[in-house]
C-alpha cells in the first residue's frame, strides 16, 4: 500500500474501526464533526450504528448504555461538549464502563476563538467530573499515532473496564498529512473478558483485589446485569456501608494506578551528558522536535521525553528522564497545565521553564528555542 | 416455564410511603410483564433519580438506574445496541422536566422502548419542590404561596414531539396493567403518564385524593385514555431500511504510490487566498496529493468563515522531502493571491511576506507594501478560460510550473486518480491553461 494524504479526524475513525468499534454517537461540534461523518460512512457498513444526539448528555448516555449492551463504543466532542459529558464521565467511571472519548480540543474557554486551536483542556480532562478518581488519557502527535493511540485506547478501555480518553487538538484533527496507516504497528486487539457461562450468578463489580478488573457480562446476555450510578457493592446494590464504599473507591482507584507500567507510552530520545530536557505532549511535541534539531546541530546537547500517555501521570518516565538535568523546558499551547505535573516532579536543583501560548497558534520552534534557551 | 413474577423480595419491600402510587405503578407492570411472560433476561428496567429510581433493583430483569433525568438515553442506548430487548424506562415527572430534550427526542425519533412516568406534580426525593407538572396555584416546598408556573402536559408534549402511542392513566384506573401491557407491545415508542398521589408532599399540602385528580384533569380538559396511535417503522429498523438502500454511494480512495521526481530541497510552505466558491480546500488537496505521487510529504490547513459560501477560503500546503514535524508556515515560499476576499483575510500575512517568496497575485487586486517578490498574472482571463470553479487548481498550476517544484503531470495524476471523469477533464485543461502562463512568462522574464 502506499500513501494517503487524510487529517487526524479520519485517522481515529479508522484507528476505532480497526478495534473492532461497532457503535457511535455524537453530537455535531467543530473540530470533532468529521468524526461523525467518518465513522457515519464506516460503521454501518460494518454492522453497527452511528446516531447523531440531540445533545452532548444523550450522546455519552447512548453510548455508555451501548458499552453495558456489549458494543465497542466511541463518541467524540471539543472542549464545550466535554463540559456537557461531564455528569455521564461520573457514571461510566462509577460503572466500570468501556468506551472511548476523543476530544479535539480547541481554544477557549466557553466558545472561545471558534474554531482555532489550543489544548486547554488538559487538566479539565483529569478532573472532569466529580469525585475525583483518576482517568487515562492519551495524546497523539501525528495522523499514524491517532490511527494507533485510538486502537490502543479502545485496548485500554476493554482491558481496565474503564472510559478512556484521548486528547488531541485541531491542529492535528483537521490538519491533512500524507500518512502510510498500513506501515503502523499495533498491538494485539484486546476485547474485554467476559464472564464464562456456568457461573451461579454475575456480579457487575467483583474482584479480589483491589485492582482486579471485573469480568463482565451484557445487557441482554447470558446472566442478569446491574447498573447503577449510585454507589454498590460487588453484586451492584446501591450501599450506604462506609466499609464497601471506601472499599469500592480503592477499587477503581487501584484499577488504574497500579496499570500505570502498562499504559505509559512515552518517546524518549535522550543525549548523553545532556543538562537541558524538552517534556512534550502532542503537535507541540513536534515544533519541539524542530527546536530541538536546530539546537543540537548547533552543538548543544538536549533531550526529549515526549508523553503520550498524559494521565495518569508517567511519574517513573519523568523522573528516570530527569535525571542530572538542570533545565527542563515545558512547550504547551496552554497556560501551563502540565507544567505544573512536571514541577511535582522535577529535581529540587532543576529549574522547569513552561512555553506557554493559547492564542490560536502553534507553539513554534523559534518560541521554544528563544524562550526555553535552546542556544 | 411460566413466569409468575417479575419482581423479587431478596432486598426487602417495595420503599414508597404508605399510599403512594408508585407502588401500584411498580406492580401493575410486573402484572403486565406476567401477561407478556418475556425472558426476563430479554427485558431491561431502566430508571434514574427520584423515588421512582428506586424500583429497578425490585425486578429480577437486568436493572439499569443512570443519572437524573437521562434514563430515557439509557434505555435508547440499550435498544440501538439490541433491537431484540424489551427495555421499559420508569421514571418521574422531575427527570421528565430535566431530560426534556431527550423526552421530546426519544417520541420524533420513534425509538421502541416503553416510558412509564409516575406523574406525581412534584419531587418527593428531594423535600417536594414544584416540577415542570406541577398545577397552577399548587403548594410546594418551592412554591408556599402557590405555583405562579402552568404545567406542561406531557402527553400534549410527546403527540406533538410526533409519539407513535401515548397514553394517560391514573393510580386508580383497574386496568393499568393491560394498559402497560400493550404500550409494551408497540413496536415503536410507546408512553404511559400516570397520574399518581405523593401522599408526602404533595396529596397532604393540597388535599390531594382520588376526585381532585380526576378534578384536576377535567379542569384541563384532559381524557383518560389512549392519546394518539399512530404506528410507524421503528428507528432501528427505519435506519437499517435507509442504509441498504443508499449503501455503494461512498468510494474509498485509492493509495498514493509515488512514481514522479521531485526538486524540493526544503520544507516548503505555500499559501492560496481566495474566495469561498473557488475549490479553494480541494485544490490545493488535489495539488498536496500531487506532490506525493512526486515523493514528497505534504500537509494542509484550511481556513475559512463557518458560513462556508460567503468570504474567504485560505490552504496551507506544506511539502517536503522529510518528515513535516512543524505544520505552521512562518515564511511563505509560495503565496497565491486569486480574489479581493483573500486580500482582506491575509493582508497583515502578505505585508509581512519575506524577500523569498514569490507572490503570485491576480493583476487588478490593488497589493498592500511587501518585500515578496510580486509576479503579477492574468488570472481574470485565465478564470474566464477555465471557470470559476478551476482557477484555484490553474493557478496552482501556474505557481507549480514556474516554481518547478514537480512535475505538472505529478498534478495532472492526481485529478485522474481522485476525481470523476467529467470533472477531471476540466481540470486537466485548467492545469495546462495555469502551466502555460507561467511558462509563457518565465521565458519573457
Amino acid at each position: 500500500m502506499g500513501y494517503e494524504f487524510i487529517e487526524g479526524n479520519e485517522a481515529i475513525a479508522r484507528g476505532a474501526m480497526r478495534a473492532g468499534c461497532d457503535f457511535f454517537a455524537s453530537y455535531p461540534i467543530t473540530p470533532a464533526s468529521s468524526i461523525l461523518h467518518y465513522m457515519n460512512d464506516f460503521v454501518p457498513e460494518a454492522g453497527g450504528l452511528v446516531i447523531q444526539a440531540e445533545d452532548e448528555i444523550a450522546s455519552l448516555g447512548f453510548c455508555i448504555a451501548a458499552a453495558m449492551a456489549g458494543r465497542k463504543v466511541l463518541t467524540s466532542t471539543s472542549g464545550p461538549g466535554m463540559s456537557l459529558y461531564s455528569e455521564n464521565i461520573g457514571l461510566a467511571i462509577m460503572g466500570e464502563t468501556p468506551l472511548v472519548i476523543v476530544n479535539i480540543q480547541r481554544q477557549g474557554p466557553a466558545t472561545g476563538s471558534a474554531t482555532k486551536g489550543a489544548e486547554g483542556d488538559i487538566q479539565f480532562t483529569r478532573w472532569v467530573t466529580s469525585g475525583g478518581l483518576p482517568i487515562i488519557a492519551l495524546s497523539p502527535a501525528t495522523v499514524e499515532e491517532a490511527y494507533e493511540l485510538t486502537f490502543i485506547a479502545f485496548n485500554f478501555a476493554e482491558k481496565y473496564r474503564t472510559p478512556l480518553f484521548l486528547l488531541t487538538s485541531k491542529d492535528l484533527g483537521v490538519t491533512k498529512d500524507s500518512a502510510n496507516l498500513d506501515l503502523v504497528k499495533l498491538p494485539p486487539r484486546f476485547d474485554r473478558k467476559k464472564l464464562p457461562p456456568g457461573q451461579k450468578e454475575y456480579l457487575p463489580h467483583y474482584f479480589e483485589k483491589p485492582e482486579d478488573v471485573p469480568l463482565i457480562s451484557d445487557f441482554g446476555g447470558d446472566y442478569i446485569a446491574r447498573y447503577t450510578t449510585s454507589m454498590h457493592d460487588k453484586a451492584g446494590y446501591l450501599t450506604a456501608n462506609p466499609a464497601v464504599i471506601q472499599e469500592m473507591i480503592d477499587h477503581l482507584t487501584a484499577k488504574i494506578e497500579s496499570a500505570i507500567d502498562d499504559i505509559t507510552l512515552v518517546k524518549e530520545d535522550f543525549q548523553e551528558g545532556a543538562d537541558t530536557l524538552v517534556v512534550s505532549y502532542g503537535v507541540i511535541s513536534r515544533s519541539a522536535a524542530v527546536a530541538i534539531e536546530e539546537a543540537r546541530a548547533k552543538g548543544r546537547k538536549i533531550s526529549s521525553l515526549v508523553l503520550q500517555t498524559l494521565w495518569p501521570v508517567p511519574e517513573k518516565a519523568i523522573r528516570d528522564a530527569m535525571k542530572g538535568i538542570k533545565k527542563v523546558v515545558v512547550p504547551e499551547m496552554n497556560m501551563g497545565q502540565y507544567l505544573i505535573e512536571i514541577e511535582k516532579l522535577a529535581p529540587p536543583d532543576a529549574k522547569v521553564i513552561g512555553v506557554c501560548k493559547m492564542n490560536t497558534t502553534l507553539v513554534t520552534p523559534g518560541e521554544i528555542i528563544e524562550k526555553g534557551g535552546l542556544l | 416455564m411460566t413466569y409468575t413474577t417479575y419482581m423479587t423480595d431478596k432486598i426487602g419491600p417495595l420503599p414508597f410511603c404508605p399510599g403512594c402510587g408508585h407502588t401500584i405503578l411498580v406492580k401493575a407492570l410486573d402484572q403486565a410483564l406476567v401477561m407478556l411472560q418475556f425472558d426476563p433476561k430479554k427485558i431491561v428496567i431502566v430508571t434514574d433519580i427520584g423515588c421512582i429510581g428506586l424500583s429497578d433493583r425490585y425486578f429480577t430483569p437486568h436493572g439499569f438506574h443512570g443519572l437524573h433525568g437521562r434514563s430515557i438515553t439509557y434505555a435508547c442506548g440499550l435498544k440501538l445496541a439490541r433491537p431484540e430487548l424489551t427495555v421499559i424506562t420508569l421514571m418521574g415527572d422531575g427527570a421528565t422536566g430535566i431530560g426534556g430534550t431527550h423526552f421530546l427526542n426519544v417520541a420524533r425519533r420513534n425509538i421502541g422502548i416503553t416510558l412509564l412516568v409516575g406523574n406525581n406534580f412534584n419531587y418527593g426525593m428531594t423535600g417536594g419542590q414544584h416540577s415542570v407538572t406541577t398545577p397552577t396555584d399548587g403548594i410546594t416546598s418551592t412554591t408556599p404561596w402557590g405555583n405562579p408556573e402552568g404545567p406542561m402536559d406531557l402527553c400534549g408534549t410527546s403527540v406533538a414531539a410526533g409519539a407513535a402511542w401515548v397514553y394517560r392513566a391514573t393510580m386508580f384506573d383497574k386496568d393499568l396493567p393491560e394498559v402497560i401491557a400493550e404500550a409494551i407491545r408497540q413496536p415503536g415508542f410507546a408512553f404511559v403518564d400516570v397520574w399518581e398521589m405523593c401522599t408526602a408532599y404533595y396529596a397532604p399540602l393540597n388535599k390531594l385524593k382520588k376526585q381532585e385528580i380526576f378534578d384536576l384533569l377535567s379542569g384541563y380538559g384532559f381524557t383518560i385514555g389512549l392519546q394518539v396511535d399512530k404506528p410507524r417503522p421503528e428507528y432501528s429498523v427505519k435506519y437499517r431500511q435507509a442504509y441498504e438502500a443508499g449503501k455503494g454511494v461512498l468510494k474509498s480512495k485509492p493509495p498514493i504510490e509515488p512514481k514522479f521526481g521531485n526538486s524540493v530541497q526544503k520544507q516548503t510552505g505555500i499559501i492560496i487566498a481566495g474566495s469561498a466558491g473557488q475549490k479553494i480546500k480541494s485544490a490545493a488537496t488535489l495539488f498536496a496529493e500531487g506532490s506525493i505521487f512526486a515523493g514528497l510529504k505534504a500537509t494542509q490547513k484550511d481556513d475559512y468563515p463557518i458560513t462556508v459560501q460567503t468570504g474567504h477560503s485560505v490552504a496551507e500546503i506544506i511539502v517536503s522531502p522529510n518528515r513535516i514535524d512543524y505544520t505552521g508556515i512562518d515564511n511563505p515560499d509560495y503565496f497565491i493571491l486569486i480574489s479581493e476576499d483573500g486580500l482582506a483575510r491575509m493582508r497583515q500575512t502578505i505585508v509581512k511576506l519575506p524577500e523569498t517568496c514569490v507572490l503570485y497575485a491576480s493583476e487588478e487586486i490593488e497589493l498592500p507594501e511587501t518585500k515578496a517578490q510580486v509576479r503579477r498574472l492574468p488570472f481574470r482571463e485565465l478564470e474566464k478560460k477555465v471557470g470559476k470553479l478551476s482557477l484555484s487548481t490553474a493557478s496552482l498550476a501556474a505557481m507549480l510550473k514556474d516554481s518547478g517544484m514537480f512535475p505538472v503531470e505529478a498534478f495532472k495524476e492526481a485529478i485522474l486518480s481522485f476525481q470523476s471523469e467529467k470533472i477531471a477533464d476540466i481540470n486537466i485543461k485548467a492545469i495546462e491553461a495555469g502551466a502555460e502562463l507561467t511558462s509563457k512568462s518565465s521565458s519573457a522574464g
